[in-house]
């Protein structure tokens, strides 16, 4: 019994030596670098005051969370909105749809910047075909800003976002609706009053998870406008392993802060779940395999990345 | 379900994100083959020297080779010590199964970026210097995959009943290590190649931490892709579009699988 028991443990020695070694060791590294002086002696709070003061930072925080916020929003909507039309369709017709959705999600990072740029970049299809068609409308957009981010960045949220909420949809059941119907509400008072409270929880987790999905994107942006557009994620790349000289002090403080954003909405995404899980929606309702299938696709962007 | 029939709206709705999902792809696709394309709806002539000039690419080649032998390390390193672990933990210690839960949720939480910055911190001095070596990063995609791998190989086991299984082969007169490898092992093969295959394509995919951790040394094709992108779009392109087919092959083996491996069926 006591040599088992040593096998056992044996077995399991391996997995903490290498998560203590390129996870929990890393992080908490980063944690004491960002209470490091720049000569990495004293223990001092002075980086973070140092992002606070600074408005090249500062900057670089705003922007990231403007463009969080934008590109979450829009995916979110339009995957919301495609997520009710695949309900509606016949089973083969809706997996094949999904799977699309899927291998798409695939396509994030530097090829997807480099499909833009062939269609929307300076030489761009697009941006050459307009100007012959004197759509004067197009003549102000210009790829590597802060709109034609954003786009790139919506191309990435959507079919998460519409990964994460069709099954929700199937939480709401028919007898609800006719329920509802025959008690006289039209259309938008049953959304208004069942459908959407149903699927608050997961709107809210998928929220979150776009949320943190768009703050960690790197590659994306990297790809695109390298380190002309004042970028969190970027910011944090340069400070760390860049060309001019590194600072690696202040490379961690912006990394904790935004650890702490990612996690703060990786956790509303978890705290969401468990709620809609009491409703006995969402997740609850689908058979594994596809919710495995889902769940797989929460690498962000490789996600983007988890994708990025 | 409902069985309504599907209205106008949806088709066109879905019809409309098909096309704006496709459109980058597709404009890659052409690009790719495209001769001569300038302010045309398509290109005016065709033809396969990007393709030709690719594989001519010596560069190209060893990138492809070297990301290859990357993911394919990484991987095979995951299998080696996460297949004992995650047996021994299912079977005998159900209780830590909450703390591996939240020990594998932290790659979806922490950003690329902020996990090489850790990692750089930690390796470019002191006793292990291995900054820049493909040592850390096959260290860092260990972790990367970490959450495929675990949840694969838990729901393979969860899926046979692997400690009935094992408790019926030694009630039988097996030894432990003939039921493992003669018994539980063949059960929950399949599942294990999924996630080996799921895992695979996300580390082929990753460039941020590729880029920060061994950018300067070691090209994988991300890396390279990033370097040609600013020169002949054209080549850029095919390398792209080859990219892309060879990860719809990976997925499409990979639903094909999951199907085949998912149980019970749809229940609308």
């Amino acid at each position: 019994m006591n040599s088992r028991n040593r096998n056992l443990i044996l077995a399991l020695i391996p997995l903490a030596l290498m998560v203590l070694a390129f996870q929990l060791v890393p992080v908490l590294s980063m944690l004491s670098g960002s209470f490091r002086s720049a000569d990495g002696t004293v223990f001092t709070l002075s980086n973070y005051w140092e992002v606070l003061q600074s408005a090249y930072y500062m900057q670089a925080i705003k922007n990231s969370l403007l463009i969080s916020v934008f590109s979450s929003l829009a995916g979110l909507t339009v995957g919301l909105i495609c997520a009710y039309c695949i309900t509606r369709f016949t089973p083969a017709v809706r997996d094949r749809l999904l799977m699309l959705s899927n291998m798409t999600s695939n396509f994030a990072g530097v090829p997807l910047a480099f499909a833009y740029i062939i269609l929307l970049g300076n030489n761009g299809i697009f941006t050459l075909l307009f100007q012959q068609w004197g759509w004067e409308v197009f003549s102000s957009f210009n790829l590597y800003s802060w709109s034609g981010l954003t786009l790139v960045y919506v191309y990435f949220q959507v079919p998460l976002a519409l990964l994460l909420l069709y099954p929700s949809f199937y939480g709401i059941r028919e007898q609800w609706r006719e329920a509802a119907a025959l008690l006289g509400a039209g259309r938008w008072q049953f959304w208004r009053t069942i459908g959407l409270p149903v699927l608050a929880p997961a709107i809210f987790g998928t929220l979150g998870i776009l949320f943190a999905n768009a703050m960690g994107a790197y590659a994306t942006a990297y790809a695109l406008v390298g380190g002309n557009y004042n970028l969190l994620a970027v910011r944090i790349g340069s400070l760390v392993a860049g060309d001019v000289v590194t600072q690696p002090q202040m490379g961690s403080t912006l990394a904790v802060l935004l650890a702490l954003t990612t996690l703060l909405a990786v956790f509303l995404n978890h705290r969401m779940v468990r709620r809609a899980q009491r409703f006995g929606s969402g997740w609850s309702g689908k058979p594994t395999a596809e919710r495995r299938a889902v769940r797989t696709r929460l690498a962000p962007a490789a996600g983007e990345e988890l994708g990025q | 379900m409902n069985r309504r029939r599907t209205g106008l709206m949806p088709r066109a709705l879905l019809l409309g994100l098909m096309v704006y999902l496709l459109l980058p792809l597709l404009a890659t696709g052409l690009y790719a083959f495209a001769e001569d394309w300038q302010n045309t709806l398509l290109p005016r002539s065709w033809t396969l020297q990007w393709f030709a000039e690719m594989f001519r690419d010596l560069r190209f080649l060893e990138a492809l080779w070297t990301s290859l032998y990357l993911c394919l390390i990484s991987v095979g390193l995951s299998l080696a010590v996460m297949l004992p672990a995650v047996f021994v933990i299912t079977v005998y210690f159900p209780r830590w199964e909450n703390f591996m839960k939240s020990l594998v949720v932290l790659p979806y939480a922490v950003p690329g970026v902020v996990a090489a910055v850790g990692l750089i911190r930690t390796y470019s001095s002191g006793p292990l210097d291995i900054a820049g070596t493909a040592y850390l990063l096959i260290g860092a995609y260990f972790v990367v995959i970490l959450p495929y791998m675990y949840q694969g190989i838990r729901s393979s086991l969860l899926t046979v009943s692997a400690a009935e299984l094992l408790n019926a082969a030694e009630l039988l007169g097996a030894r432990r290590r003939t039921a493992l490898l003669n018994v539980i092992l063949p059960n929950i093969w399949p599942g294990i190649i999924v996630s080996s295959l799921l895992s695979f394509s996300v580390l082929f995919g990753e460039f941020v931490l590729t880029n920060m951790l061994v950018g300067g040394h070691i090209q994988t094709i991300q890396v390279y892709l990033y370097k040609r992108v600013g020169e002949s779009g054209h080549l850029a392109s095919a390398i792209a579009i080859s990219y892309f087919v060879l990860i719809l092959l990976v997925s499409l083996v990979l639903m094909k699988l999951g199907g085949r491996m998912g149980r019970g069926g749809h229940h609308e």
